[in-house]
């Protein structure tokens, strides 16, 4: 199969591709990495009539860190590659859930020209990034010709393959909250095949106090709801915690009031299944890794 | 139709200008424009990696790229390895003596996903051979030969280099 025909842009500044976004809506697709677009289109199961390349915008190639101090937040632009942020010294250093659950992604060749913002845009409700993010309180910084808006995460998700995107808007960065103090984090998933999408998979981010209690903490599913979800009945169950036991007793709960969507590669149960699994083993593992930085597998 | 699009872009070290139409895929200018049939096209969703190429040194799924996006690139497809006289690659020669290949289809994806590791890691071990073609299927040898296979064109380019460097033809 081949995709259908289309018009083929390649701006050179972002005025000019939300401009093209304000004039086509629906009928434009933004085309970063391509690893899903593409892949879309050779099969015909979308067919823009535009696709606005956005690779020779300047400045959506942005990884660093800004924000208050200069240091509070780490931004990753549109074309960020999941690769470049995976292999990244700064997201290891401020963002380690993000370099975990990447690494996770596909295949290296697919890494290479996969972009972490794209990953996000297409919000497939088993993708490892948007998790992650969900876990990480992060930002999704959005751009059309007529405003600028920052959701976060928790509002951005709204469906398999939905999102709060309108047709003119496109995303240009997410922003993470960088990682302070005592804070552990991890990634998780069950995968029939190396490199497929996962049929489940959990984030977490576990922060300890002095005392050595979890003081914070946040979870986040893929592959067990109708969308990307954060677990806060396991969260809250999990505050003051200070023994691995505990986790998994919270984790029972991971999947209750979930929609998990069945498919060949794992029933509605199973992914429920999964989801409390998969939360003990990223909570524990988490929660190592605030506690003592050198251990860094499930026990 | 819509309007073609202007492709500057460097194949195995040729130059070309070429108009093309927005939805043409690099694999298919490869293999239509610029007949280039080395390149394999298996599943076209980036799932088998036959099609793998290098696009400015990096490997690359050629069925999830458009030759649009590649003006300005430079490509190295499986037509490059081996010298004019037809003196295999080192990654070829490999394959050949560890039997990696047998029907041969997803072998220029495999050979190109090699080269690609060898050139950033001159020694790889197996994780990160395994790393690298694990986006790779092959439906005839299995995949213990094919891991033998990049191993072994590690050691002959190593020694090439080697023996380059000491002067002494291999």
């Amino acid at each position: 199969m081949k995709p259908a025909p289309f018009e083929y842009a390649g701006p050179r500044e972002l005025d000019e591709a939300l401009d093209l976004l304000a004039e086509h809506g629906d009928d434009a697709r933004v085309l970063a990495g391509g690893q899903s677009l593409v892949r879309l289109m050779n099969a015909r199961q979308v067919s823009p009539a535009v696709v606005v390349d956005i690779n020779r915008v300047p400045g959506l190639d942005t990884l660093g860190l800004f924000g208050d101090n200069g240091s509070s937040t780490l931004r990753l632009g549109a074309t960020v590659r999941q690769r470049t942020s995976e292999l990244s010294d700064e997201v290891a250093a401020h963002a380690p859930l993000l370099a975990e659950a990447g690494a996770q992604v596909a295949h290296a060749p697919v890494r290479a020209r996969g972009t972490v913002v794209g990953s996000v845009a297409f919000a497939d409700p088993s993708a490892e990034l948007p998790a992650a993010l969900l876990a990480l309180d992060g930002l999704v910084k959005v751009r059309s010709r007529a405003a600028e808006r920052t959701v976060a995460a928790d509002d951005f998700f709204t469906g398999p393959f939905r999102t709060s995107l309108a047709p003119d808007e496109m995303v240009v960065a997410v922003d993470v909250p960088v990682a302070t103090g005592r804070t552990g984090s991890a990634f998780v998933e069950l995968t029939r095949r190396h490199g497929d999408l996962p049929v489940c998979g959990a984030a977490a981010v576990v922060g300890v106090g002095d005392d050595g209690r979890v003081s914070h903490v946040r979870v986040a599913l893929c592959g067990a709801d109708e969308r990307p979800v954060r677990v806060p009945a396991v969260e809250a169950a999990v505050l003051g915690a200070d023994d691995p036991a505990a986790f998994t007793e919270a984790a029972a709960v991971a999947a209750d009031g979930t929609s998990p969507i069945p498919s060949c590669h794992g029933s509605a149960d199973f992914r429920r299944h999964l989801a409390r699994v998969l939360t003990a083993r990223a909570l524990r593992t988490a929660f190592a890794r605030a506690t003592s930085p050198k251990e860094t597998t499930d026990a | 139709m819509p309007d073609k699009v202007r492709v500057r872009i460097t194949v195995n070290g040729a130059r070309h200008d070429l108009l093309v139409e927005p939805r043409t895929l690099l694999a298919d200018l490869l293999r239509g424009d610029l007949a280039l049939a080395g390149t394999h096209l298996g599943c076209e969703q980036g799932v088998c990696g036959a099609c793998t190429v290098i696009v400015d040194d990096v490997a690359t799924r050629s069925c999830l790229v458009f030759a649009a996006q590649l003006d300005g690139s430079s490509v190295r497809t499986v037509e490059s390895l081996a010298a004019a006289d037809g003196t295999l690659h080192p990654v070829q020669r490999a394959f050949t003596q560890e039997h990696g290949l047998q029907c041969g289809f997803c072998t220029p994806g495999m050979l190109m996903a090699a080269c690609e590791l060898l050139e950033r890691v001159p020694e790889p071990g197996r994780e990160d051979i395994e790393e690298s073609m694990g986006g790779n299927l092959c439906r005839c040898t299995g995949y213990q030969n094919i891991v033998r296979s990049v191993n072994a064109a590690g050691r002959l380019m190593a020694d090439r280099t080697s023996s380059e460097q000491s002067g002494v033809r291999a």
